[in-house]
């Protein structure tokens, strides 16, 4: 086990080290420097030539490189251009908002996605098993953007039964709550279709398997062998499908928290996108990719953990 | 000799039919190919299906709910929204089209080169691969649309980007398995050079997973395609598209919730058409597909 965290960590170092790489060639290889992008067209080239020395942007490439590269592991990504402060604090400053976002889309997802799948493949080649199917391709098909602009439309501007702005009331969790079910709803509704999918399948596996036939010849009711032996093993491949989808979840996190106006890492980026204040562009994008990174890290221990095959196979 | 009279040879039209045949006989199948023709249609036969110029203001007429004159009413602007979806429906598909054309061909080449070149070359490929698609994909997109400003290319870029990891994860997969069977042996043995056995030897034999992948990819491009378009990122106004259509629905939401309803609409029959066409061909073609 040790061999193989050690082994699954370098991997991920490297997978980081390799997207800093090209992130740093997307800025500098792309046309218009990052200095003119920040001032505006209306600069005059003495500013541009002042912000130019301050990001450090006259030595040469290699340099540069070294600087972003040694500085993103220390966690030192520049400072904004607008108020002059760092980067990492403007961004864990937002982060908080977003993981909420995306926990809430797990919630749902899992809760809707779980039994849905159970359910399926319980009855399996009836109507039901029919319809979930179609339902879960259909969710997952539809992009998350689509989904939050209608739950806005029908929920907040219509039937006016949840709020339609913001993340709630410092401090008032229930009003928190409240804010949080119809964006998380947006970012987790696609991935009821992967999870119902997932589940349906490893379900459908699992009561083939031995240990559930030795447990029916016991006569053990239907019920506690579907949800108590079955599902138990049936739900561990949704650990990495999360793993994997959680930057998805992201992706539509950003929508949602633009649809509904919420604070959080998209807002951060968008905003900042709109005001041209660069520095925050490529170090959301960096502290995100190293999140998913190790989110997938996470997922695939868990894994390794549980089922010893992983582990040699590496 | 009447048998032969009623079951002619099978003719080329034969050949093209078949396939079509099978995909109908699943009920999903013939709605996805259905929905799917009924964007393509209203795609190419815009100009005709509608008579309103697309980009035409007219503010008199603003916020009009469907009626005989507008089918699905008028944006903020007084805009025909049917003509703007029909026209909006042409920049989808020539999105989708060109970034999944130029995705494929770069994601055959470097998966040939993974798959049949070097070890330390495939290695190298593969950190590249992960390290692509461990960036979240609009924060991707975001980057890359703030440095080279917004357009269509940017947007196609992007989806290049996003897409040709897996098309080339793919191919590279197959192609390792190839490499070592027989008949690849025995080309190599006769002297052939690596160019001719990966084009004539296992690009054939590789490349039918490949296109089962990209059409289900096509939802996923389209849906890129409006996303970036509704956060002002994509297709500069007042050209139309479907996200663009939405981001004005979403502006307006207050005042009416026809323009979000006819900006979402193309994009959910469009996305599930496709999906369902997808999911059919995968299984009528290659069931060992299942489950990807």
């Amino acid at each position: 086990m040790l061999s193989y965290f050690f082994k699954r960590l370098g991997l991920a170092a490297a997978i980081v080290s390799v997207a800093m790489f090209l992130l740093f060639c997307m800025i500098y290889l792309i046309p218009g420097d990052p200095a003119s992008v920040a001032l505006g067209p209306r600069a005059t080239e003495e500013m541009r030539a002042a912000l130019r020395e301050k990001m450090g942007l006259n030595q040469p490439v290699l340099v540069q490189f070294w600087n972003f590269y040694i500085g993103a592991w220390t966690g030192d990504l520049g400072d904004e251009v607008l108020s002059g402060r760092p980067v990492t604090t403007v961004v864990f400053e937002q982060l908080p908002y977003t993981l909420a976002l995306i926990v809430g889309g797990i919630t749902w997802s899992v809760a809707l996605g779980i039994p849905l799948g159970c359910w399926a493949a319980v009855s399996r080649g009836s109507w039901a098993d029919r319809i979930v199917g179609i339902l879960s391709v259909a969710v997952i098909a539809v992009p998350s953007f689509v989904i939050a602009i209608y739950a806005l439309l029908i929920f907040s501007v219509e039937l006016r039964w949840l709020p339609a702005i913001g993340a709630g009331e410092p401090g008032d969790l229930g009003d928190q709550l409240r804010h949080l079910i119809l964006p998380s709803l947006a970012v987790g509704l696609g991935w009821v279709g992967y999870i119902a999918r997932m589940v349906r399948a490893s379900m459908l596996e699992v009561l083939e398997a031995s240990h559930i036939r030795t447990a029916r010849a016991f006569g053990l009711p239907d019920r506690t062998i579907t949800y108590r032996y079955a599902l138990s093993i049936a739900i561990l491949p949704t650990v990495t499908l999360l793993g994997v989808g959680i930057g998805q979840m992201l992706s539509s996190a950003v929508f949602a928290e633009i649809v509904f106006a919420r604070p959080g890492v998209g807002k951060l980026v968008y905003d900042a996108i709109l005001t041209r204040n660069f520095p925050i562009v490529t170090g959301t994008v960096l502290i995100t990719t190293v999140l998913f990174v190790l989110l997938n890290l996470l997922a695939d221990l868990i894994i390794g953990a549980l089922d010893p095959r992983v582990r040699s196979n590496f | 000799m009447s048998e032969a009279i009623f079951n002619p040879a099978p003719g080329r039209l034969a050949e093209l039919w078949r396939p079509i045949r099978k995909i109908l006989r699943e009920p999903l199948g013939a709605l996805g190919l259905f929905l799917v023709l009924l964007v393509i249609f209203g795609a190419v036969f815009a100009d005709l299906l509608t008579g309103w110029d697309p980009t035409k203001i007219n503010p008199r007429d603003r916020f009009q709910g469907p009626n005989p004159t507008h089918l699905m009413g008028t944006d903020q602007l007084g805009r025909d929204l049917f003509a703007r979806v029909l026209y909006g429906g042409r920049i989808a598909l020539f999105v989708a089209l060109v970034s999944t054309g130029v995705s494929l061909v770069i994601g055959i080449i470097l998966g040939l080169i993974a798959g049949y070149g070097p070890r330390w070359l495939d290695n190298l490929l593969i950190l590249l691969f992960d390290a692509m698609k461990s960036f979240p994909t609009v924060m991707l997109a975001l980057a890359l649309v703030t440095l080279m400003g917004p357009s269509l290319t940017a947007v196609m870029v992007v989806i290049v980007l996003v897409t040709v990891p897996g098309y080339a994860r793919i191919i590279r997969t197959q192609t390792i398995a190839l490499k070592t069977s027989e008949y690849v042996t025995a080309a190599q043995s006769m002297g052939a050079s690596s160019a001719r056995i990966l084009r004539l030897h296992i690009l054939p034999n590789v490349i039918g997973p490949l296109v089962i992948l990209a059409s289900m990819d096509i939802p996923v491009v389209i849906g890129i395609e409006a996303g970036m378009s509704f956060l002002g990122l994509g297709v500069r106004p007042p050209t139309p598209s479907w996200g663009s259509i939405l981001n004005d629905g979403f502006t307006n939401i207050r005042d009416t919730a026809w323009i979000a309803i006819a900006g979402g609409v193309p994009i959910i029959i469009t996305t599930l058409g496709f999906t369902f066409l997808g999911e059919t061909l995968r299984d009528v073609f290659d069931p060992r597909l299942k489950g990807r």
